[in-house]
Formats: C-alpha cells, sequence, structure tokens
C-alpha cells in the first residue's frame, strides 16, 4: 500500500471530504476542484473525477450550485479544448435540477464552455446534449435546454438547424408555462444567432405565438424580446412585425404587461426608428401616462426624461408636457414622487424658454407636494436645472420647502435632506447660504436622533471643503465651539466628533489655535465617556499638528487621561500615548 | 323526483343520468382501535390529491405532513384510467401505500404579539413535481413553508485517503479528528485561507498527476426519502393564514387571512404583494372577513375568495395591482323575512373550489353546498342541503361553537359530483347533473353504511317524519342514520378530498384517514 506523501494531506483530505457529511466541508471541496485536477492529473480527471462529479447530483443545492460554477471554467484541467466534451456530462445533468439558481449556473457554463468548443465537437457532443435537454421529461430540462440553443445553432449543418429550429419552435408552446417563459427569455439571444431568411419567418411566427399566450407571464417576456428582435430586424421588418405587437402591448388587459412596455417603451423606439415612434409610440407612450393602474403610471413616468431625449423637443412640448403637467398632481404619491425623480432633466431637453413656461410651475407644484419623497427628488436633482435656468427663479419656493423638510417629524427625511445641503450650498452660493441655511445646520446638531447629529456633524466638515477655511471660521467654527457647554453630554459629544472631522480640513494652525485649546478642556469632562472621546480626537490630531504641539499640549492631556479612573479612559488614552510613539518611531 | 323511495333507507334509485354511484370502503390509516383515545395532534387538519393523483398529503395539528402514494397506477397506467372513466369497473381502485413523513411546522411564539403559534396545518398544496422530486406548500396560522421530498442515496464511503495516510489501523479515528480540526478551522474563518495558499502556491503537482489519491467511493446504492424546507414564507400576515392556492403559472401562488390576500413567486420569500386588502380603517366598521380563497385552475390572473358574508368575488389580477374591487360578485339574496339571528353566521363559506374546467365554483356554507357559474352572477346553478336537518337546532350548536365549524367541499375531477363532511363522521356526495337526484350519505369507517337518500337536497321536504324515526333507529346503529342526523357534534368530518380523475374520496376522521371509491 503506498502512503500518501506528508505535503498531500490536505489534498488528500480535500479529496475524501468531497463526501462529507459536514455540508461545509463538502462545500469547501468543491470549491477547490481544480486543486483535486490539478493532483489527479488530466487523464485521472477525465476518467475518474469528472464521472465521480456526474454521480454526485443529489447533493444539496448550495454545492451543487459551486459545482456548476468551478466546472464552467474546468477546460484547462481535463486537457484543453480537444477534450471539453467530458465535461458536458455533469452539466447535463445539474441542467435537470429542481433549483433555478443551479440550472442557470450550469447552463452558463455550458455556454461559456460550448463557445471554446471545437466546431466537431459541438456538432458530435454539444447538439445532442441540447436535443437530449430539450426533449426531456420534466420541464426543468427543457427550461435549460431554451438558454443553450444560441450556442449550438450557429456550427450545426443545415439539417440540424432546421431542426434545431423546429425545436424551439415546439418549446415556444410547451405545455409548461416555465418551458414558456424560459423560450421567450432567450429568444432574442437564439434570433441573433439565426440567418435572416428564417429570422422573419420562424422566429417571428414564434415570436408572434409567444405574445398571444394566455399566461400574462409569458407575454411579459416577449414584450422584452421585442427589443431585442427589433434590433436585428431591418427597419422596415421592425415597423411591419414589431410595431403592431408593441402598440397592442400597450394596451394589453393585463396591468403588468402595460408595465412592462411602458419600463421598455424606450428600447423600442430606438428599434423602430423616430418615425414611427412619432406616430405610433408617441401615442402609445401618452396613453401609458394616463394609464388606470398607478404602478403603470410610475414606470412611464420614471421614463419621460430618457424618452423626451429622443424626441423632438416640439413633439415633447406638444404631446408630453400636457401628461407630465396631470402627473405632476397625480393621485398616487408614488406616480408624483417618480416624476420628481426625473423631472429636473426634462429642463436641458427642453430649453430655457420652455422650461420657465412650463416646468417651472411644475417644479413649483412639486417642491410644495405633500409627501417629502416628492420634494426630496426635486431637491435632489437641482443642478441640472440649475445649468438651464439659474437657481434664482426656484431660490423663493426652494427655502419654505428645505425649512419644512429640515423640521420633518421623520429622522430619515431630515437625514436625506441634510444629505443634499452641500449639493444645495454649491448650488445656491455662499450668500443664500449664510442668510437661510447656516442655523438649519447648527441646529441639526442638536437633534434628538444620533444619525442626524451625525450626520450633521458631517455637513459640516462639507460645507467646509466647498467654502473653505476661512469662510468656516467665521460661520461654522464659532458656533460649533460655543456647543461644547451644553449641558448634554449627547451633545457635547457630537460636537467632539464635529471637531475632528473639521480639523483636517482646517489645517494645522487653525486647529492648534481654535480646536485643540477646547479638546484639551474637555479632558476635564466629569463624564468618562466624553474623556474617552476626546482620547480618540486627540489621537486623530496627532497627524494635523506639529510635533512640537504634539508634545506640549496633547501628550500632557494624554498621560492625565491615562491615569483616570475610568478604564476605558485609561484605555483609549494609552492607545492615543502608543500612537505617538509610533510616530515618532517612524519619523 | 321528490316521489322516489321516500324512505331513507331505500337503497335503489331510478336510474338518472349518471348512473348513481356504488360507493365501497377501500383503505383506512391511523384506524384507532376501540377505546384508544385520540391525541390531540393526531387529528388531520388538511388533505389534498397532487394533480396527477398518484399522491396524497395530509397534515395535523402536530405539525406533521404524511404523504401517500399510490401503488395501482404504475401497473395499469393510462389506459386502465381511461376505461374507468367510461364507467368500466373492474373491480381495481386507487389504492395507496404510506410513503413518508415529516415535521412541517414547530409550535413558535410570536414574542412581539404575546402570541403561541399552533403548529397546526391549515392547508397544504402540491407545486409541479421536478425530476422525480415532489414539492408541495404547507402552511400553518402564519408561516408558509416549500417543501421538496426526495430520494437520496445513502452514503457508504469506502476508500478514503485518510485511511491509506493514518494507516488502517485508527483510520476512522484519524478522519473524524481531521473533519473536526477542520471544522473549528472554519468557525475561526481563518482554516481554509491558509490551506488554500498552501495548497497553491507550496506544491506543484507533476504533470501525470499523483497516482496515490483516490476519490472517495459510494458503495451503498440505498436510498431513503428526504423531506427538506426548501423555502420559508413569513412575516406576511398579520391574522391567520386559511388558504393558499397555485397559479397555473407554475411560479406564484396566493396565501389568504382573514384581512388580506398577498401573492408571492414561489422562488422569492423575502417579499409578497398584498393584491386584496378589506381591512378597514377603524377595524370598528369591520363587518366582513375573508374565508378562503383559491386560484382559477387556468387562467393565471383570476382568483376567487369566498368572505363571512356569503358572498364569493371573483377578482381579475390583470385590472390593477391592488385588486380591492371585484370583477365579480356571488351572493345569493335572503329570502325576505327568514332573518334570524343565526342567518349571517351559517351564511358564512367555509371553503371553495373551482371544478377543474374552471368554469365552476363550489362553495360551502354551514347549511348547504352551493355551485356557481363563473358566467351567472344571479345566483347558485344549484343548491345542495347538507345540515337543513339542524335548523331547529341552531341555537344549540350556537352554544357549543359547533355553528363555527368550517367544513370543506370537493368536486369530483370530471364535475359531476360533489361531496362535503357533516357531523357524525358522516359525508354526503351529491350529483350535479341535471335532474340528478343522487345524495348518497356515508359514514367515514370500514362500513360505511351506505344509503340513498332521495330528496334532501330540496328544502321544500319536510324531514320531520324521518327525523323521528331516526332517532329511534339510533339505538340499533349507533351513529349512522338515513339522513345524516344524527346529534353527535364532537366527531365531524371537516376534510376531504376527491381524487383528480376517479371516483374516489378520502376523507379525516379524528385521526384517522379513510378512503373509498366507487
Amino acid at each position: 500500500m503506498s502512503m500518501v506523501d506528508e505535503p498531500l494531506y490536505p489534498i488528500a483530505v480535500l479529496i475524501d471530504e468531497l463526501k462529507n457529511e459536514d455540508i461545509q466541508l463538502r462545500l469547501n471541496s468543491i470549491r477547490r476542484l481544480s486543486t483535486i485536477a490539478r493532483a489527479l492529473g488530466e487523464e485521472r480527471t477525465r476518467k475518474e473525477l469528472i464521472p465521480f462529479l456526474s454521480e454526485n447530483n443529489d447533493d444539496d443545492d448550495e454545492v451543487l450550485l459551486a459545482m456548476a460554477e468551478e466546472l464552467g471554467v474546468f477546460i484547462p484541467y481535463v486537457g484543453g479544448e480537444e477534450h471539453a466534451n467530458v465535461l458536458l456530462t455533469p452539466l447535463e445533468t445539474l441542467c435537470t435540477v429542481e433549483e433555478t439558481c443551479v440550472r442557470d449556473k450550469a447552463v452558463e457554463s455550458l455556454c461559456r464552455i460550448g463557445s471554446q468548443m471545437r466546431e466537431s465537437d459541438l456538432v458530435d457532443s454539444f447538439i445532442p446534449l441540447v436535443k437530449r435537454l430539450a426533449a426531456g421529461e420534466w420541464f426543468t430540462a427543457r427550461v435549460s435546454a431554451c438558454g443553450l440553443f444560441h450556442i449550438a445553432y450557429p456550427s450545426a449543418p443545415d439539417m440540424l438547424k432546421t431542426e434545431l429550429r423546429s425545436m424551439y419552435s415546439q418549446l415556444c408552446q410547451d405545455d409548461m408555462p416555465m418551458v414558456r417563459r424560459a423560450a421567450a427569455t432567450n429568444l432574442g439571444k437564439f434570433a441573433a444567432t439565426v440567418e435572416a431568411a428564417h429570422l422573419k419567418t420562424d422566429i417571428m411566427s414564434m415570436f408572434e405565438d409567444l405574445t398571444q399566450d394566455d399566461q400574462d407571464s409569458v407575454r411579459l417576456l416577449a414584450v422584452e424580446s421585442c427589443a431585442a428582435l427589433g434590433k436585428l430586424l431591418e427597419p422596415q421588418d421592425c415597423v411591419a412585425h414589431i410595431l403592431p405587437v408593441i402598440v397592442n402591448f400597450s394596451q394589453d388587459k393585463s396591468w403588468r404587461v402595460r408595465y412592462m412596455v411602458a419600463n421598455q417603451l424606450y428600447e423600442l423606439c430606438e428599434a423602430v426608428g423616430p418615425e414611427p415612434t412619432r406616430t405610433d409610440l408617441v401615442p402609445a407612450y401618452v396613453r401609458l401616462l394616463r394609464d388606470n393602474e398607478a404602478e403603470v403610471r410610475i414606470a412611464a413616468a420614471g421614463k419621460v426624461t430618457k424618452f423626451c431625449r429622443i424626441l423632438d423637443p416640439e413633439l415633447a412640448i406638444q404631446h408630453i408636457l400636457p401628461c407630465v403637467k396631470e402627473l405632476s398632481s397625480d393621485s398616487s404619491q408614488h406616480v408624483r414622487s417618480a416624476l420628481a425623480s426625473v423631472i429636473m432633466g426634462m429642463a436641458p431637453v427642453l430649453g430655457k424658454d420652455a422650461t420657465i413656461e412650463q416646468l417651472l410651475p411644475i417644479f413649483l407644484s412639486l417642491l410644495k407636494d405633500e409627501f417629502p419623497d416628492v420634494r426630496l427628488n426635486i431637491i435632489s436633482k437641482l443642478d441640472q436645472v440649475n445649468q438651464v435656468i439659474g437657481i434664482d427663479l426656484l431660490s423663493q419656493s426652494l427655502l419654505p420647502a428645505i425649512v419644512e423638510l429640515a423640521e420633518d417629524r421623520h429622522w430619515r427625511v431630515r437625514l436625506a435632506i441634510i444629505e443634499y445641503i452641500p449639493l444645495l450650498a454649491s448650488q445656491l452660493g455662499v450668500g443664500f447660504f449664510d442668510d437661510k441655511l447656516g442655523a438649519l445646520c447648527m441646529q441639526w446638531l442638536q437633534d434628538k436622533v444620533y444619525s442626524i447629529r451625525e450626520a450633521a456633524a458631517n455637513n459640516l466638515k462639507r460645507l467646509a471643503e466647498e467654502f473653505g477655511p476661512e469662510w468656516a471660521m467665521q460661520h461654522i467654527v464659532p458656533q460649533v465651539l460655543d456647543m461644547v457647554t451644553n449641558p448634554h453630554y449627547l451633545y457635547r459629544m457630537t460636537v467632539l466628533q464635529a471637531i475632528s472631522l473639521l480639523a483636517p480640513v482646517m489645517g494645522s494652525d487653525i486647529t492648534c489655535s481654535k480646536l485643540l485649546p477646547v479638546i484639551v478642556n474637555a479632558t476635564k469632562d466629569r463624564v468618562p465617556n466624553i474623556k474617552f472621546n476626546v482620547a480618540k480626537v486627540l489621537q486623530s490630531m496627532i497627524p494635523i499638528v506639529d510635533q512640537s504641539v504634539v508634545e506640549k499640549t496633547i501628550r500632557p492631556s494624554l498621560v492625565e487621561l491615562s491615569e483616570d479612573p475610568d478604564v476605558d479612559v485609561r484605555f483609549f488614552a494609552n492607545q492615543a500615548l502608543q500612537s505617538i510613539d509610533n510616530v515618532m518611531m517612524s519619523s | 323526483m321528490d316521489g322516489g323511495g321516500g324512505g331513507g333507507e331505500v337503497a335503489s334509485a331510478e336510474a338518472g343520468p349518471p348512473a348513481l354511484l356504488d360507493w365501497k370502503f377501500s383503505q383506512v390509516f391511523g384506524e384507532r382501535t376501540a377505546g384508544e383515545e385520540v391525541q390531540e395532534v393526531d387529528i388531520i387538519s388538511a388533505i389534498e390529491f397532487d394533480k396527477s393523483g398518484d399522491h396524497l398529503a395530509t397534515g395535523d395539528r402536530g405539525g406533521r405532513v404524511v404523504l401517500f402514494e399510490r401503488t395501482d397506477s404504475k401497473e395499469h397506467g393510462r389506459n386502465r384510467r381511461d376505461l374507468e372513466r367510461m364507467d368500466y369497473s373492474d373491480g381495481r381502485h386507487p389504492e395507496f401505500r404510506y410513503k413518508t413523513e415529516f415535521q412541517s411546522h414547530e409550535p413558535e411564539f410570536d414574542y412581539l404579539k404575546s402570541l403561541e403559534i399552533e403548529e397546526k396545518i391549515n392547508k397544504i398544496r402540491w407545486c409541479q413535481a421536478a425530476n422525480g422530486a415532489l414539492f408541495l406548500l404547507s402552511t400553518n396560522d402564519k408561516t408558509i413553508k416549500f417543501w421538496k421530498v426526495q430520494e437520496k442515496k445513502v452514503k457508504k464511503l469506502s476508500d478514503m485517503n485518510a485511511d491509506t495516510f493514518k494507516g488502517a489501523g485508527n483510520s476512522s479515528v484519524a478522519s473524524s479528528s481531521i473533519s473536526s480540526g477542520l471544522k473549528q478551522g472554519l468557525a475561526n474563518g481563518s482554516y481554509t485561507d491558509r490551506s488554500n495558499n498552501s495548497l497553491s502556491n507550496a506544491l506543484s503537482f507533476p504533470p501525470g498527476g499523483i497516482p496515490s489519491l483516490r476519490l472517495p467511493v459510494v458503495t451503498s446504492s440505498e436510498t431513503n426519502l428526504v423531506a427538506r424546507c426548501r423555502r420559508v414564507y413569513a412575516h406576511a400576515h398579520d391574522y391567520h393564514i386559511n388558504s393558499i392556492s397555485n397559479n397555473s403559472d407554475g411560479e406564484t401562488f396566493i396565501s389568504a387571512d382573514d384581512l388580506r390576500v398577498n401573492l408571492w413567486n414561489l422562488e422569492i420569500c423575502n417579499q409578497s404583494f398584498n393584491i386584496v386588502d378589506v381591512k378597514p380603517t377603524n377595524m370598528e366598521d369591520l363587518t366582513e372577513v375573508i374565508t378562503s380563497a383559491e386560484f382559477h385552475p387556468t387562467h393565471c390572473n383570476m382568483l376567487a375568495y369566498s368572505s363571512s358574508k356569503g358572498s364569493i368575488r371573483l377578482i381579475d389580477l390583470r385590472q390593477s395591482a391592488l385588486c380591492d374591487s371585484h370583477s365579480k360578485l356571488f351572493e345569493e339574496q335572503e329570502a325576505p323575512g327568514s332573518r334570524s339571528f343565526f342567518t349571517e353566521i351559517i351564511a358564512s363559506i367555509s371553503d371553495i373550489k373551482f371544478a377543474r374546467d374552471g368554469r365552476y365554483i363550489l362553495s360551502r356554507d354551514y347549511m348547504t353546498l352551493k355551485l356557481w357559474d363563473i358566467n351567472m352572477d344571479s345566483g347558485p346553478v344549484s343548491t345542495f342541503q347538507v345540515h337543513e336537518h339542524l335548523r331547529p337546532k341552531l341555537c344549540d350548536l350556537y352554544e357549543n361553537d359547533s355553528i363555527f365549524d368550517k367544513f370543506e367541499c370537493c368536486l369530483s375531477g370530471d364535475g359531476q359530483r360533489v361531496a362535503t363532511g357533516s357531523y357524525s363522521n358522516l359525508f354526503r356526495v351529491f350529483g350535479r347533473g341535471p335532474g340528478s337526484t343522487e345524495a348518497t350519505t356515508l359514514e367515514a369507517s370500514k362500513n360505511p353504511m351506505r344509503r340513498q337518500v332521495q330528496a334532501p337536497s330540496r328544502p321544500s321536504r319536510s324531514l320531520g317524519s324521518s327525523i323521528t324515526r331516526v332517532v329511534r333507529r339510533g339505538a340499533e346503529s349507533p351513529g349512522v342514520d338515513a339522513n345524516g342526523n344524527s346529534f353527535d357534534f364532537t366527531t365531524k368530518l371537516l376534510h376531504l378530498a376527491w381524487h383528480p380523475s376517479e371516483n374516489s374520496i378520502a376523507c379525516a376522521a379524528a385521526n384517522s384517514l379513510y378512503m373509498y371509491y366507487a
């Protein structure tokens, strides 16, 4: 009996654990399959490991998923492309399992392998595999088959091509809706490989079948293939075959189908070209914008800017804008919110005059919307409008909106508006900001909710970056430093945080002259939580200030804290002292 | 048709179309021996055949799901089934055997609401079988689970590398200690990385591979059935789930509680869409709850739900995302003047089922079975009296809560007959064809003592005389009686299911599953 050499022992264990009881160990082994294969050598990998894996098909789904993934990159380990076909067997089994993600991964791996295989091997082994799966007893096999045709088809001889096309057509009419869905999903990919002559006949008839399917879920996916097919067809064929389908779909009984059209219409317009867009798709889009179902309007409203971009501004003003006006007072807040998130982008499309005349009233009304999301969405895209018409026209309405949001009772809303303050500041300019918003920024530092105080501190730092240290020295620092005497220790903590964030932006001088003294003072605080945070802040200041300041001011304070009765204070003080020493050593 | 034999015990009847069925006992599972006390947890709470009729699942109050498989179909196949449909009987009938069982739900405690959640299985629904594995959904009051039942090879390994390495003597010890060591390593999260590095970097393998390494060999060819919970759909219901139902698209299903119906994708368990919400803004305005919901068998966009006020609403998912407005409403106007304290209670629908062709809906309320044509919303096409004899007793039934019992109903695969349960472990089968007077009462026992009752499906018929006779006869044949009006309210047959393609009924009497065929 030959003994396994000592360094091989880990591999021996790895191989044994392919069948371990513990799923984590099996997973680990499968993830290291390439190592196992290299240890076994190419020939034994082909003759032993691959058949072994082929039988391993009743393992847990997690293991099967990992296996399907590993096998996709396994060609080098079985001896290169000429042996790639041995990998088909285990993957074929994985294509039939019940778990969708395993099947999808197996199909992906098969496609990857198939695209590297030699043409003769494809004909000899890959195409028969696709045919076997397509005729599989269980729907799982047939579902997987749909995703493989586009690899098999190009290298098939003419006879086989005819057969493959008719098989795909069968799959499009399968009893199981799952199979028809898979066929609909993959139709675009398959169609891309089919010759133009057959495209117009065979593929289009499959497409028509799918567009008339009883199951909504199948028709939904057929919508997606509209765009893909449209790009493959000659423009006139596209107009003849795809356009009527799209127009039909846009009036489908099922709102889900219409929703899909609303989401896809932009791509569909590209497929059919400008003229049919103008005559047929604009009316379809207008219908969707006025759909009964809010979900459809949400989808349509969200695409309004994208859609307008590919249209003549004239058309947009004439047809789309009236709908946008209606949507801005839609009964569903989600529709208004979707509209608000994109409508600012229409300004550059429509140009200055139209924006002032048409869009501005809509902006203003959305800024006064009762739902904060709508207002926030407008504010978040302010820069797009600013470029076209300047901010002045908006600023009068902006301020009340911002103030209201800043005082909203939901802290998430307050948080959202804080995130936009730097953007607003840059758009509105220093003057406006000082007058109106400065006080708010300080007010947030004393919010009841920690997340708001944290965001407020961060906001100060971003403002300092935006307007420069001098401005900050005047407008932020004094106010912040004033608050350090706040009776509530949590607010004092926020001040510490703000100072530590501001220090790097303000630079060494201001830090030493203004910030550091305050911090040093805070070491006398009676609350240990403050004191150990002081230690942390001091540590963060070490790289900012001069070496002499460190020795003269920071170190003594830290030494004092390191003798504090509280264990946490001592810990962080010592940590800070250590980092001083480290800096000294390295310099 | 009223003029038949009249007497309850007359077995023969005019051969109305279709022919009367002669019900026979087939099988019983979990039969009680005399004097044996029924454990609460063993009481069956759900029965469901799969689409092919080759499998049957039951759920019980103990949260278990038991599967049975058909034993006679494999040899005869489709051919035989066709023969039987032509009313040719060769004496064979569906027979089932115990297949496996698993614990689907456990009792839980909701700490936020201080509520105990029972493990009782409320409903089971079969999903599309794939690859030889069976799939089903089971639900208790709050949580739906998706189960996969599959044969798995029993692993018996030999030829381990580690054996060779450590020598034959202490092989098992060695390998087990190795694996436990590895486990610890994994827990720390560091071991694997190190081993990976050392494996890929330190070792270079000879081109021909290392001959001494071997793959483990699985020797055992035994298999056993393993049920694995694939997905859990939880936290979507504030109230108790009363129904689940699969969509014909094979990828979605609904779950309904007292006030809401949610739509799920089978593959996605962390989100569902609310499609019906009858919760009023003020709970004091609540007058009606959802009692049952089912998808149309073929139209993916249609579903029906029933309410405690006795109405059935058909909704079209295509119309809008939130289907608060129904597309059709089926309800029967109560006869003027007949209103009483109990009217609303007994009008509550406990179960609805679509016929397989999707055209008819069968509903069960406390007193009757009603069959509705979905193209006719003016009233039911047929009404079958099930409990008319209990009308004088409603007061007692209210006091002992029996009036709130939720009886299920079912239709035969061909839609020609309907069945539902009653008290005293009785169930009744009605023919629904035009002019059919078929109304059979059977007892869930080895000797169902079949009786043909001619006309209890007509409410006009007076039952007074037969009731007195029955009470007298009751002593001779305890618990069974021609019109099913014994008064044993503790033994009730709530759950039953009709085989999808044959005349075979499975029904639950407490902890026992009885099967009958005709």
